[in-house]
């Protein structure tokens, strides 16, 4: 008989993968734009 | 409408826009993954594995919504030539492309399980591959077309015609056999019981305000970014 397969591993992996995949993302894009923020403020420097 | 074409009014909105949005998508988001995970009871047939459901759908809906957010912004641009509608569309791109990714990797994870294997070529699975395809050209056309200082319109007639995908993604379980279920949620009616369908509504508000958030972050990035060459540019030239 085949034993049932166990589906917690499963779901943590896709809960894993949607929060810190979102976290990363939302990450790159602040720091993207704090970092293009500060490049135009310093070009009004300038 | 229109009057959101002026950069200038654009950032004014964007800069508490983009707090709030991401604010509230975050808590949405979060309460609403914790309600899928705890409190929503196990389904009848798929056991524990139906909680992939909160992650996987609002991940396929905004990698399908991403897209028609491109087009959408695509027509603008060629059509009234808004100034950042080109910048709206760019970037859709990387979160759209992020969550059809998300959406083909869950999807997998659910189907072990669920089907007993983690791809098959059918009508869904392959044209949602398609997408996320679409997103590759689509970004590394529009990141040509601003470095090698183009307008965009080739990027912007691909996110137009790119757009004839979502129909298919969305018909392919009706026109095709698939081991994909048939939709169960449709225009007005639901087959989803409330217990999935409210923690399911929920989910797809946050990540879609987060998904806004991203977009309002990405669109002030290139935007600044832009401003920042044109007066080094005009610098240079006096």
């Amino acid at each position: 008989m085949r034993e049932a397969l166990d589906h917690w591993p499963f779901i943590v992996a896709a809960y894993t993968l949607g929060v810190v995949g979102t976290v990363v993302m939302i990450g790159w894009s602040w720091l993207a734009m704090r970092r293009a923020e500060a490049r135009r403020e310093r070009s009004r420097e300038r | 409408m229109h009057g959101f074409a002026n950069p200038a009014r654009f950032l004014r909105l964007a800069r508490w826009l983009t707090p709030l949005t991401l604010g509230l998508g975050l808590v949405v988001a979060s309460l609403a993954l914790a309600w899928g995970l705890f409190m929503a009871p196990a389904d009848r047939l798929q056991g524990d594995t139906v909680r992939i459901l909160f992650v996987h759908v609002p991940a396929v809906w905004l990698g399908m919504a991403g897209w028609m957010t491109i087009a959408i912004a695509s027509l603008v641009e060629l059509v009234w030539r808004h100034p950042l509608a080109g910048i709206a569309a760019r970037a859709a791109a990387v979160p759209g492309a992020f969550y059809t990714a998300l959406g083909l990797a869950t999807g997998s994870i659910w189907g072990r399980p669920a089907w007993g294997t983690w791809w098959v070529w059918d009508g869904r699975l392959t044209s949602f591959l398609v997408l996320l395809f679409l997103y590759f050209a689509y970004i590394a056309l529009s990141d040509a077309a601003s470095r090698d200082g183009g307008n965009g319109r080739v990027a912007a007639i691909f996110g137009l015609v790119g757009a004839i995908n979502i129909p298919i993604i969305n018909r392919s379980v009706v026109w095709w056999n698939s081991l994909h279920q048939p939709p169960s949620i449709t225009a007005g009616k639901s087959a989803m019981d409330a217990a999935f369908l409210w923690p399911l509504l929920a989910a797809a508000i946050g990540f879609s305000l987060i998904f806004g958030a991203v977009v309002l972050m990405r669109m002030r990035a290139i935007l600044a970014n832009q401003q920042a060459e044109a007066r080094l540019r005009r610098k240079a030239a006096e």
